[in-house]
């Protein structure tokens, strides 16, 4: 007992004594939960995935986002925002953030494979109930309505992205990135997420069908060919405007000052 | 400068004979021969030059009717620097434009060649009228006045004035037309129609843009024989319930009723004033709103226009909680009442108070406490 009463102040006693407790409660509820055979099955296969999931993000996120995706000053809380956000942030090469500032931009090169970023996926989804990545089926839009996608997209999307998907200024220094490369998948996740600064348009605002007809609409728009000619960037009326008083009116004076040199 | 103001014929010191109206030269600037003026092959050149641009014009016109013909119009062809442009367009467009240009290079290239480039002067009059016509044109004022007798009736001189002051009136009273009454605006005078809107208490709030765009037909094939269903269709458009929207999300949204008092009325206007913006933050982000439980658990819904000069605005960050106008770059603060924080607009975006109806959809409490859209003299 005086050995005991020696060493119970001691840090590692009460350490070694939270583990024990945390194991106990742990394996008690672990052994409590009725779990199905064959979703145990899964869920050791699952398992790994989180943990694997869990080890890339100690590694490349928590030192923003914290150990337990927490948040802290530099990044937002992860719980709850789900697989979706995890696979658009990290495949579109917006996270893992290069530098802080006011705009996560994309980035061709990402340092992660599918596998990685579905394991980082399955972990933030594991942390709290979020929108799942989309499925196959989901983002089918062979038969969505185009019109009525190109009508929701002026509605809900142009006033940051523009009427063309072109993308556009918000404040102080972030922007609304271009949708000319954007796939259908991250479209989509784009608005289950709400990425940085966008607001999240769920499947109770814009159901899956309204969805499939925005994208079918964006991608008409990546395919469209220009028929009116050079559409400078189809930025509208700034550009043209740019375009007329720079080039056009050079042109005139150009004109202006041949027609007024004397003919030797 | 006096060379201009003497009359014709004066030699000044010139020594050159009085020439024809309109072409004396101007002895005093040295004139140097072009090679079109001295040398005959030049000349030849010059013609030859221009003929034959007006020659290529007639060329463009006719490769114009070709490609108008021979082009199909919904043809594409990538066109370096320019992309994928339409065939048609282009080809149209640039034969047109070259058969035009080139006329004008060609009269231009004429001008500044072979047609006589001698210095000339021009012989003006004085701007003022001689004396003895002023003095006339004061002498007819004088005696019309006399004989009128304007100064002498003067109830004539009186009511004349009264009638030319009246005339005016009927023009200002028919400025009241520009705003025509309609069922919906009946017994509501202009001003007032300035600062109110169509939502009331009670009215449901429905998402824009969501009628279903389905068609009441098709055949076997699947090819659409029936009409569409009407965007009019107010029962088309989808209520919202609080769940739908979730926290950092926007829904762009209109009174129930808008549709329908849209087709009836044939214009816009309620809807300029109508449309709205809902956001959803945590209640506890929500710093002032501008009446006590305007919300519904965080949900907030203000005027979609433009307090400046009335821009639609959605550009909506939902970190920041900012609402940016895209025309001058006012920012409004949502989570503060929808101040100001930024830009030319003078006063906070105006808030809708909304609550929940028996059915669990989201409507209005009243209509906007303040009128929404760009200043006018009453609001300040």
């Amino acid at each position: 007992m005086k050995f005991l009463a020696a060493r119970r102040r001691s840090p590692i006693v009460a350490s070694a004594l939270l583990v024990g407790a945390l194991v106990t409660v742990g394996g008690a509820y672990a052994a409590l939960g009725a779990v199905e055979p064959a979703q145990a099955a899964l869920a050791v296969g699952a398992e790994t995935q989180v943990e694997k999931g869990q080890q890339l993000y100690l590694e490349g996120c928590s030192s923003c986002h914290g150990l337990k995706g927490e948040g802290t000053q530099t990044g937002p809380t992860l719980v709850g925002v789900g697989a979706a956000a995890v696979d658009f942030q990290v495949s579109t090469g917006r996270m893992p953030l290069a530098a802080p500032g006011a705009q996560a931009p994309a980035k061709t090169e990402n340092p992660y494979s599918e596998e990685d970023i579905a394991a980082m996926a399955a972990f933030v989804a594991a942390l709290g109930p979020g929108p799942a990545i989309p499925t196959a089926e989901q983002l089918d839009y062979a038969s969505a309505d185009e019109a009525y996608g190109g009508e929701l997209f002026r509605i809900n999307c142009a006033q940051c992205h523009q009427a063309a998907g072109q993308g556009g200024a918000l404040t102080q220094g972030k922007y609304a990135p271009s949708l000319m490369g954007s796939s259908p998948k991250t479209i989509t996740e784009a608005m289950l997420t709400g990425p940085q600064n966008m607001p999240v348009f769920s499947d109770a605002q814009l159901p899956v069908e309204d969805k499939q007809a925005i994208t079918s609409y964006i991608v008409g728009l990546q395919e469209a060919s220009s028929p009116g000619g050079l559409n400078l960037g189809r930025f509208g009326p700034v550009t043209e405007g740019v375009f007329l008083v720079t080039a056009i009116f050079a042109a005139l004076i150009a004109a202006a000052v041949w027609i007024g040199i004397k003919s030797r | 400068m006096s060379d201009l103001t003497t009359p014709q014929g004066n030699p000044d010191g010139h020594g050159s004979a009085p020439a024809k109206l309109g072409y004396s030269p101007v002895a005093d600037i040295p004139h140097k021969p072009r090679a079109t003026d001295t040398d005959p092959k030049a000349a030849r050149r010059a013609e030859r030059q221009v003929a034959s641009m007006f020659l290529l014009s007639m060329l463009f016109v006719v490769l114009f009717v070709v490609a108008y013909v021979a082009i199909d119009k919904t043809s594409v062809v990538y066109i370096p620097v320019m992309g994928e442009v339409g065939a048609s367009n282009v080809a149209l467009g640039f034969t047109m434009g070259m058969a035009i240009l080139l006329i004008g290079t060609a009269a231009i290239q004429w001008a500044k060649k072979l047609m006589p480039d001698v210095e000339v002067v021009q012989q003006r009059h004085d701007m003022v009228s001689p004396k003895r016509a002023t003095l006339e044109a004061e002498a007819n004022y004088e005696r019309g006045k006399e004989e009128s007798g304007f100064v002498r009736f003067r109830l004539i001189r009186r009511t004349l004035i009264g009638a030319m002051v009246l005339f005016p009136i009927p023009l200002v009273v028919m400025l009241r037309d520009l705003w025509t009454p309609t069922e919906y605006t009946e017994g509501k005078s202009p001003a007032d129609l300035l600062s109110t809107t169509l939502w009331t208490g009670g009215m449901r709030i429905v998402a824009d843009g969501t009628y279903q765009g389905e068609h009441s037909e098709t055949d076997s094939g699947g090819e659409i024989t029936g009409e569409p269903v009407s965007p009019d269709d107010s029962l088309a458009h989808r209520p919202i319930r609080p769940e739908d929207l979730p926290v950092g999300g926007l829904i762009a949204a209109i009174p129930l009723d808008l549709p329908e008092v849209e087709h009836a009325e044939g214009n816009l206007n309620a809807r300029g004033k109508a449309a709205i913006i809902l956001v959803r933050m945590e209640p506890d982000e929500i710093r002032s709103q501008q009446g006590t439980g305007w919300d519904v658990e965080g949900i907030l819904a203000y005027s979609k226009i433009c307090t400046h000069v009335g821009c639609p605005i959605a550009l909506y960050e939902q970190r920041t909680h900012h609402l940016l106008c895209p025309c001058h770059q006012s920012t409004f603060d949502l989570a503060d009442s929808g101040n100001v924080v930024f830009g030319p607009a003078a006063r906070r975006m105006p808030q809708l108070p909304i609550g929940v109806d028996e059915e669990g959809y989201l409507v209005a409490l009243s209509d906007f406490e303040e009128p929404v859209g760009p200043s006018f003299w009453e609001r300040g």
